[in-house]
Order: C-alpha cells, then sequence, then structure tokens
C-alpha cells in the first residue's frame, strides 16, 4: 500500500519535471565558458589533492635552487632571489600548463564528454572553461611561489603594481601555451604518454633559459638559443616588470608569441576536437 | 511524410577500418514511439545510437532526425535530441545536484532556475537525499537514474538511450524502465539500443534486430514472435503413465508437433492456432486424463533471435569479448 503510493507520488512528480521542462534560450560563448570554468573550481574543490603538486613543487623549487647555486652564483642566496624569484614563477606556472591537457584527455575518455557534445552549446567553450579553471590554478601558484620568494628576501623594485603585473604576463602566456596540449591531448592515447611529451618539450624549454642563470657564460651557440627561447623572453619581460624597468619591446613580444601560439594550436585544437570519436 | 517520423534512417554506413559496423541500416520511427534496437554486442547498435546523435560523422546514408539532417545541420539535430551513453556520462568528481545545475546552465538556464530544476529532477527520480554526495559514491542504479535525469534537464523530443540497464540489478532496472515509460507518456520519442531481449519487449513499439551491421527482422515484437510461430502450450499430467495417449490426443487436435520433458508428466506441444487450444485441454478431461497444469507460452525472443541468425544471441560471450 505505501509502496504504491510512493510510486505514484515518485510518478507525478515526474510528470511535472518533464512536463516543465521546456527549452530556455541558447547560452552565450561567455556565459558557457563561464559554466565550464565553474566546474573546474568544483573539481578543485572535491579534489582538493591535485592542488598538492601546484604548492609544493614551487616550495620545493624557489628553496633549492635558492640555497644550492645562490652562494655560488651570486655571491648570497639572498642576492640570487632577487634574479630567480621571477624566473621560478614563469618556470612553476608554465609546468603547470601541462595539466590542462591531461585533464582534458582523462575528460575525453569518460562518458560526460560525449554528452557535452550533444549539448546546442559554442563548441570551444569547453576548453576555454577548463582554461579558466587553469587561472585559478595558475593565479594561487603564482600567490605560493611569490609568498616563499618574499620571506626568504625577495624584495622587487617594482612594488606590488610590478609583481602583480608580472604574473598576470605569465598567466596569459601560460592560457596562450596551454592550447599546445589540449591539441596534443585530442591526439595522445594515454595520460602517461601526453605527460611524457609534455615533459620532453618543457624541460629542455625551461631549463635551456635564462631562468636560473645569466647566458653570458654559455657557449655561443647555446646563447643563440636561449635568446629566441619564448621562456627567456617571458622571463625577462617578467623580471622587468617586477623590477620595475620594464622593456615595452620584451612584453610585446610575449604578447605576440601568446598571440601566435593560440592562432595556431587553437584552431587545431578545436579542428582535432570536432573530429574526435 | 517525413514530418511523422522522429527519425528517418537510410542505408546508413559506418566503416572503421576494415570492419563495416554499419553496413545500410534503415529505420523509420514514428514520432512518439519507443523504438528498440536490440542484437548483441559489437552487432552496430551503439554505433547507430551515437550517428543519430551526432557524436560520429555517417560514411554513407542519410539520417534525419525531426526533420534534420545529421550531417549538414547538426546543431539542430543536438537542440531536440539528448543520449544517455552506454557508460554514466556524468562528472563523478562532482554531486548530483551540480551535475544537474551544470548541464541545465550549459542549455540555458539562470543559475537560480538551473538549481530549481537540478531540486525537481533530484526529487522526481529519489534522489534527494543524495543531492550534495560525490556520484562516486553512488550505486549502479542511482547513476544511471541521474544520468537519465541529466538527459531530460529539457524534455528532449528524442531521447536516446544505449543499454540503460546492462549492468544494473533488477530493482534498478524495473525503476529505469518506469522512467522510460514515463517519458514515452510525456511524448518523447525514444530510441532504445538492448542487447536484452525482454527488455526490448518490455518498452518497445517496434523492435529492429540488427546483426552485423544490418537490419535483419523489423516489426512489432508480436509480429517478430509471430514470424517464428506462435507459442507453444505446456501441460503436466496427474498420471505420468497417460502421457502417450495425452501425447497422440494433441498431435491430433492442435495439429503440432508434440515434444515429451525430461519431467516424465509433461510434455509441449507447439501451436499454430491458439483457438484449438481449448478444445485439446476439453478432449483430455473427457479421456480421463487428468491435467494438473497448463501454461500457454509465446516464444521468447531469445528463440526469435535463433530463428533468424541460425545461432543464439551469445550475449555473455561477446560482452566479454568486447569488455577485454
Amino acid at each position: 500500500m505505501t509502496v504504491k503510493q510512493m510510486d505514484t507520488k515518485a510518478n507525478e512528480s515526474l510528470r511535472f519535471a518533464l512536463a516543465s521542462g521546456t527549452r530556455p534560450s541558447r547560452p552565450n560563448p561567455v556565459s558557457a565558458s563561464i559554466t565550464f570554468g565553474w566546474r573546474a573550481m568544483l573539481k578543485i574543490k572535491h579534489v582538493p589533492e591535485q592542488l598538492f603538486d601546484v604548492t609544493m613543487f614551487p616550495i620545493m623549487f624557489v628553496l633549492m635552487f635558492t640555497y644550492l647555486f645562490g652562494g655560488a652564483l651570486a655571491g648570497s642566496p639572498r642576492e640570487y632571489l632577487q634574479f630567480l624569484a621571477p624566473g621560478i614563477l614563469v618556470q612553476t606556472i608554465v609546468m603547470i600548463t601541462m595539466y590542462t591537457g591531461m585533464v582534458l584527455n582523462n575528460d575525453i575518455k569518460k562518458g560526460i564528454f560525449d554528452r557535452f557534445r550533444t549539448l546546442p552549446v559554442w563548441r570551444p567553450s569547453f576548453l576555454v572553461g577548463a582554461m579558466l579553471g587553469d587561472v585559478a590554478r595558475y593565479s594561487m601558484a603564482s600567490l605560493v611561489v611569490l609568498t616563499v620568494a618574499l620571506i626568504l628576501g625577495f624584495r622587487p623594485d617594482g612594488g606590488v603594481i610590478g609583481v602583480v603585473l608580472g604574473v598576470g604576463l605569465v598567466i596569459v602566456f601560460s592560457f596562450a601555451l596551454s592550447w599546445i596540449w589540449t591539441a596534443l591531448s585530442m591526439v595522445m592515447r594515454t595520460q602517461e604518454s601526453l605527460m611524457y611529451s609534455s615533459f620532453m618539450i618543457l624541460f629542455p624549454l625551461t631549463f635551456i633559459s635564462n631562468i636560473f642563470v645569466d647566458p653570458e657564460t654559455m657557449p655561443s651557440w647555446l646563447q643563440s638559443f636561449v635568446e629566441v627561447n619564448p621562456m627567456s623572453i617571458l622571463t625577462t619581460a617578467t623580471r622587468g616588470l617586477m623590477a620595475g624597468d620594464a622593456n615595452m619591446m620584451d612584453i610585446g613580444m610575449v604578447f605576440l608569441s601568446s598571440i601566435a601560439i593560440v592562432a595556431v594550436f587553437g584552431p587545431l585544437t578545436m579542428y582535432l576536437y570536432n573530429r574526435k570519436q | 511524410m517525413s514530418q511523422h517520423l522522429a527519425i528517418d534512417v537510410t542505408g546508413l554506413v559506418k566503416t572503421f577500418g576494415e570492419t563495416r559496423a554499419v553496413a545500410g541500416v534503415d529505420l523509420k520511427v514514428p514520432v512518439g514511439a519507443v523504438y528498440g534496437i536490440l542484437g548483441p554486442n559489437g552487432a552496430g547498435k551503439t554505433t547507430t545510437a551515437r550517428m543519430l546523435a551526432t557524436l560520429l560523422q555517417p560514411d554513407g546514408g542519410e539520417a534525419l532526425v525531426m526533420g534534420y539532417d545529421v550531417v549538414k545541420d547538426p546543431d539542430a539535430v543536438r537542440s531536440v535530441v539528448s543520449m544517455t551513453g552506454q557508460f554514466a556520462s556524468v562528472d563523478e568528481d562532482l554531486t548530483g545536484i551540480e551535475n544537474l545545475v551544470l548541464i541545465a546552465r550549459l542549455l540555458g538556464y539562470s543559475w537560480r532556475d538551473a538549481r530549481y530544476r537540478g531540486h525537481l529532477l533530484l526529487d522526481a527520480f529519489g534522489l534527494s537525499e543524495s543531492a550534495d554526495k560525490q556520484v562516486k559514491t553512488y550505486s549502479g542504479g542511482m547513476r544511471r537514474r541521474l544520468d537519465i535525469a541529466a538527459s531530460i534537464v529539457i524534455t528532449p523530443e528524442v531521447l536516446f538511450l544505449d543499454e540503460p540497464t546492462t549492468g544494473l540489478d533488477p530493482r534498478s532496472r524495473n525503476e529505469v524502465w518506469d522512467i522510460v515509460r514515463a517519458l514515452v507518456s510525456a511524448g518523447t520519442t525514444v530510441l532504445l539500443t538492448t542487447q536484452y531481449l525482454d527488455e526490448a519487449d518490455q518498452l518497445a513499439d517496434r523492435i529492429a534486430v540488427i546483426d552485423h551491421g544490418k537490419v535483419i527482422a523489423e516489426g512489432t515484437p508480436g509480429q517478430l514472435k509471430a514470424s517464428v510461430g506462435s507459442g507453444s502450450l505446456k501441460v503436466r499430467l496427474h498420471d505420468p503413465a497417460q502421457r502417450p495417449v495425452a501425447q497422440n490426443l494433441l498431435e491430433q487436435i492442435i495439429g503440432g508437433e508434440v515434444q515429451l520433458e525430461s519431467d516424465p508428466a509433461a510434455l509441449t506441444s507447439s501451436v499454430l492456432q491458439q483457438h484449438l487450444v481449448p478444445e485439446a485441454l476439453g478432449e483430455l478431461n473427457r479421456n480421463g486424463i487428468y491435467v494438473t497444469e497448463f501454461s500457454l507460452g509465446q516464444p521468447s525472443l531469445d528463440e526469435v533471435f535463433l530463428t533468424l541468425t541460425g545461432r543464439p544471441a551469445e550475449v555473455e560471450s561477446e560482452a566479454t569479448e568486447e569488455a577485454a
């Protein structure tokens, strides 16, 4: 008797739910992207472990390089830190961009990707939203790196504004860079292979740069690579902003290379994404 | 004509490398019907459904959903269909309500309306108590219900259900069936793929039996069964010694083949004309043969499949193959 009643009640509410499911107008691209960004934030909230590498690695890097190389390279750790801090910020955030691809690669293999693709929304919003979530992650990591650096004695002459602008520039470039990983994540079958190939690209790029040392002592052939390496350009521009003597040319180059990366890998990602079966 | 068809498919083809997963499928699904695509694993059911839901590009043929071409106008198709895939298409890290709000937002609801709609659906699907729990803590049946709820945030005109009850316990399966029936009564056309013969029998108005990428039979469940024969009469006698006499009588009156069961008191006669059954039972009685049990059964769809393909529906073995 009671079971029957419950059934009828459930059925009624189901019928009501069905009858009231009228279609609102389609969301615009911005609203759809923000919704996907909200999903990324929820994932951080529900799986806070993923923030571990965002917080622990930067702390480790700052401590390790400052005290390991500081004395040898710049006379004292404190002096070296003035040079290293903006660079280590670049390295940390650029490394984290890898996760964009890995998260995406994982999403695609799950049924939810099919659901998203049958919704009549602006298609890139899925990717843009995921990257908006990453921007939150980048900001958090930046905060960690800078806090540790400040505690250890980093004293940027550019002041708060210079530091904030520097972080902003790094995030803009990282947002652009993550499109490379999204494109790769559409091609790679497993998360592992994606991670290895991302490492293969990022490791040389971040180490063969001016992040850790001034390229002056390097052999000339290496110097010429370091000079054109986008990581060096980004690091120089960030250092400039934080020190309060930014070179507009460097900043312009960073924006230019960001635009170039998105112009190539944005459409490529979308092409691969639409063909994904 | 095509306005009355929710799904109109002609000569649909999909090739993966060397294999023709779908090799020229025709389907005509009227608006408001539950249409079952029945076949073993690897027959091409899921591939067909995915093409109709715009998740896969067909290699040949034409497919219209509510009059929209899936290749030329995929966006229009997406605005009238909803798909519940074989694997739960919900985000396991998120809670039940978050999943529904996410989908509702992507369909254009405001945050407030999305939450309202989400709670309404959770209530309707008996999931209110788990609204704030992460989906990874849900049971299989709960997950499947949430999945279907996510598919009907906006009541779709056509709903694709790809093996909705695979892996569910009988109780959850009944719940899903009830949901499908409620959907249909609300006017949604449902395309259901299944490897369970009784599921198609229970839910579908029409069934297409598909094997090796081709439709090998199509019709109402009744028609499919009739193509095999109209059924069988099972009789159990009070006295096993009378079985030979009973066998003779049944053969004479019903005119079908009579099989002796391993139970010494039981026998089964195939029935071509059902109106002869009462007469046969009466004749047994008049001859002093007492019947303790009898039943008149329709052939199962298992038998249908066997007759059509010459082999049983190897659901289990093929399912394991595909999973491997």
